[in-house]
């Protein structure tokens, strides 16, 4: 009986030697048989809250890697891109990211919310593998190394808003309504009343709501009513400022409004009376309506294979594909590298190279992944967004 | 002057809640179940009243009505189909998981149709409201209309509990549904009809917390669901003045705790209110009353 046993084992685990050897082999056929192309892959939300922004993800680097692949390719090599919905959430990007390793992802452009993101950098320094987001902007959503961003972060949309309005003197009493559940929120907010202290302008009321409280801004609006501000800051997604837009409307309450890059999209929601919007100020490293050829012929393709008007988030996501075209070419990578050999050797270029894109001029990045470029604000005006001029 | 305001406000949301409470409650009430697909019957009739408004083009009256009925449909269609075949089933878990059921159902179903996208309600009230002590203090013509209609569903529904024949019977088979039977009492049809009121209500509330946060998700009726559950066990559940009492209050408590203790704490409150109540008296705020009735 033992014997039996024993006998019974060992067959146990030399099927299992071969089976896991009969799995290694498999995966080498995959990586050589696809080793002719470079495999990004996107992560997003282009279902839920935040579907506007996946949307325009997908669609943005989808365009950046049609023109590249028309023009050659990168080294010669074409690329393959692969999207993956996250409804903007932490398990459902975890599965995404798992998805597209499986498809055989070499760099990753995502993902594009910030919680998200910070769950899978953790995969992807684990992996090893180079990870540019288009637009999550929490400190901790690059933290390691092999991660960069194209957008700012939350910090420094903080203390940019608070510097515009502040050296602009668009007010100086100001309120904040922001979302305490979620980091984009709280992290700009946080920078945005250091920042604010600092060059005198006065906090009246600071404000909270949460994920499951994200309907009734009534207390919140009659607090910054009563503590008569003068604008009210709203570093949140353009969903929840769209209700608050509602609601002071109701309340007789007409303040300035300033928000950061969350507030785009407000204008392309659906059956949203645009005319609430209207003075409504916020960061954006991007608008349609700038003049220069490279938007303009940027704008035009997304319209034509789209059908709408590009977001910031489209010309983040395009220019993150041109990014990592400047750095993979820097460094001279071909698709039949491992993914943590391509991400050793791109990490090591995106800090050396200079970016004229979409987002910005003369944009680089430093080792902890932030990119150094200028803000812009637009204003609403007219169902419309324009540039506001910086003085 | 901001108390005034807060206070209002916080009426207008309990009015809401309590709406939706008088479902839980008269379900409860009748055929001792909770319907945890009810929140979800709200978002189904905020959706309909959307589509006719937006799509059909119809007068915002009108809407509520077409929602109404096919609110009141889908509620009688749920019981018999998901809830009746258990109602004699050994344990009364078996019911109340398939009422967990049929409101993902719910929510996933119109997740497919509608989308996940928030989509922007057109307010069915086009008043201003007034603005009282010279601009200082505004009361939105939603708040106004939503306590109204509040407080007129709540006449109604006393008179017709109380006065009517239809209403007796339900009375009758809350009391004791085999004694009721015995009587000559349709006990099934008695049933139906609880689900259709407390069905066409959801819609009205569906309508109502839409209008006043204008946005409509999938997920729209799940957490004033959940509150307005809370409001019917607060206020005793299977007591009708119960229900409205603890909506009110509810409302109240989340909005004056969001003002003076904390925003973000509003609903820590809430429940935190909730058990101490609890404690104090296990069967809410009117349920004893029901208890010696029966």
């Amino acid at each position: 009986m033992k014997m039996i046993k024993r006998v019974g084992s060992i067959a146990l685990a030399a099927a299992m030697v071969v089976s896991l050897a009969a799995c290694g082999g498999n995966s080498d056929k995959k990586e050589s048989a696809s080793s002719d192309t470079f495999k990004i892959g996107g992560i997003g939300p282009t279902t839920g809250d935040a579907a506007i922004y996946g949307t325009a993800v997908q669609n943005g680097a989808q365009l950046a890697v049609d023109e590249i692949n028309e023009a050659g390719g990168i080294n010669g090599k074409q690329i393959e891109y692969k999207f993956e919905d996250d409804q903007s959430d932490s398990e459902k990007a975890l599965n995404a990211y798992n998805n597209l390793k499986d498809w055989g992802m070499q760099m990753l452009v995502g993902t594009v919310t910030s919680t998200p993101c910070t769950s899978v950098v953790e995969e992807t320094q684990a992996d090893n593998m180079f990870q540019l987001t288009p637009s999550a902007t929490a400190e901790n959503s690059i933290q390691y190394e092999n991660a960069f961003r194209m957008c700012f972060s939350d910090p420094n949309q903080g203390t940019a808003s608070a510097d515009y309005i502040a050296d602009n003197g668009i007010a100086t009493k100001v309120a904040v309504i922001y979302n305490s559940s979620d980091t984009y929120s709280t992290g700009i907010y946080q920078k945005f009343a250091e920042e604010a202290d600092a060059k005198g302008l006065e906090v009246v009321a600071a404000e909270a709501f949460t994920a499951d409280q994200n309907k009734d801004f009534s207390v919140q609006i009659q607090k910054a009513k009563d503590a008569g501000a003068e604008l009210v800051f709203l570093p949140i997604y353009y969903q929840e400022a769209s209700l608050i837009l509602a609601q002071a409307k109701k309340a007789d309450f007409t303040p300035k409004y300033f928000g950061c890059d969350g507030m785009d999209g407000l204008l392309a929601l659906e059956g949203f009376d645009t005319s609430l919007a209207e003075g409504v100020m916020f960061l954006t490293p991007f608008t349609a309506d700038a003049e220069d050829e490279a938007t303009q012929t940027f704008v035009n393709d997304y319209k034509e294979k789209f059908g709408e008007t590009p977001i910031q988030f489209a010309a983040d996501a395009y220019d993150c594909v041109y990014v990592i075209k400047a750095a993979a070419e820097k460094a001279g990578i071909t698709p039949d590298m491992s993914v943590s050999d391509i991400c050793d050797a791109v990490k090591g270029a995106m800090t050396e190279i200079t970016y004229d894109g979409l987002t910005g001029k003369q944009i680089t990045w430093g080792a902890d992944g932030e990119p150094t470029k200028l803000p812009t604000v637009v204003v609403v005006e007219g169902g419309k967004y324009k540039v506001l001029e910086e003085n | 002057m901001s108390f005034i305001s807060y206070f209002i406000n916080g009426l207008s949301l309990g009015s809401v809640y309590a709406i939706i409470a008088l479902g839980y409650t008269m379900v409860y009430g009748i055929a001792k179940m909770l319907n945890f697909a009810h929140g979800d019957v709200i978002m189904v009739g905020a959706y309909v009243s959307l589509l006719s408004m937006t799509q059909a083009g119809v007068s915002p009256m009108i809407a509520i009505l077409i929602s109404m009925v096919v609110c009141t449909v889908l509620g009688v269609l749920v019981e018999k189909i998901a809830y009746r075949p258990l109602r004699n089933a050994s344990s009364s878990l078996a019911v109340l998981i398939t009422a967990i059921g049929v409101s993902y159902l719910l929510q996933n179903i119109a997740l497919l149709v509608f989308g996940a996208n928030a989509q922007t309600f057109p307010s069915v009230v086009k008043w201003e409201g007034v603005a009282l002590a010279g601009g200082k203090l505004k009361i939105s013509g939603e708040t106004i209309i939503t306590i109204a209609v509040c407080i007129v569903i709540m006449i109604l529904l006393m008179l017709f509990v109380q006065k009517t024949k239809p209403g007796q019977a339900m009375r009758a088979v809350s009391e004791d549904r085999g004694a009721a039977q015995l009587m000559g009492i349709n006990v099934n049809s008695t049933i139906s009809l609880t689900f259709a009121i407390g069905s066409g209500l959801a819609a009205v509330a569906g309508v109502l917390l839409c209008s006043a946060y204008p946005s409509v998700t999938p997920y729209t009726g799940a957490m004033p669901g959940i509150k307005a559950f809370v409001a019917a066990v607060f206020g005793g559940i299977g007591s009708i003045p119960g229900a409205f009492i603890g909506g009110l209050l509810l409302g109240i408590i989340e909005i004056l705790g969001k003002a003076y203790i904390s925003s973000q704490m509003a609903d820590a409150i809430v429940f935190a209110v909730l058990i101490i109540v609890l404690l104090v008296k296990p069967t809410g705020l009117l349920g004893k009353k029901i208890q010696e009735k029966v």
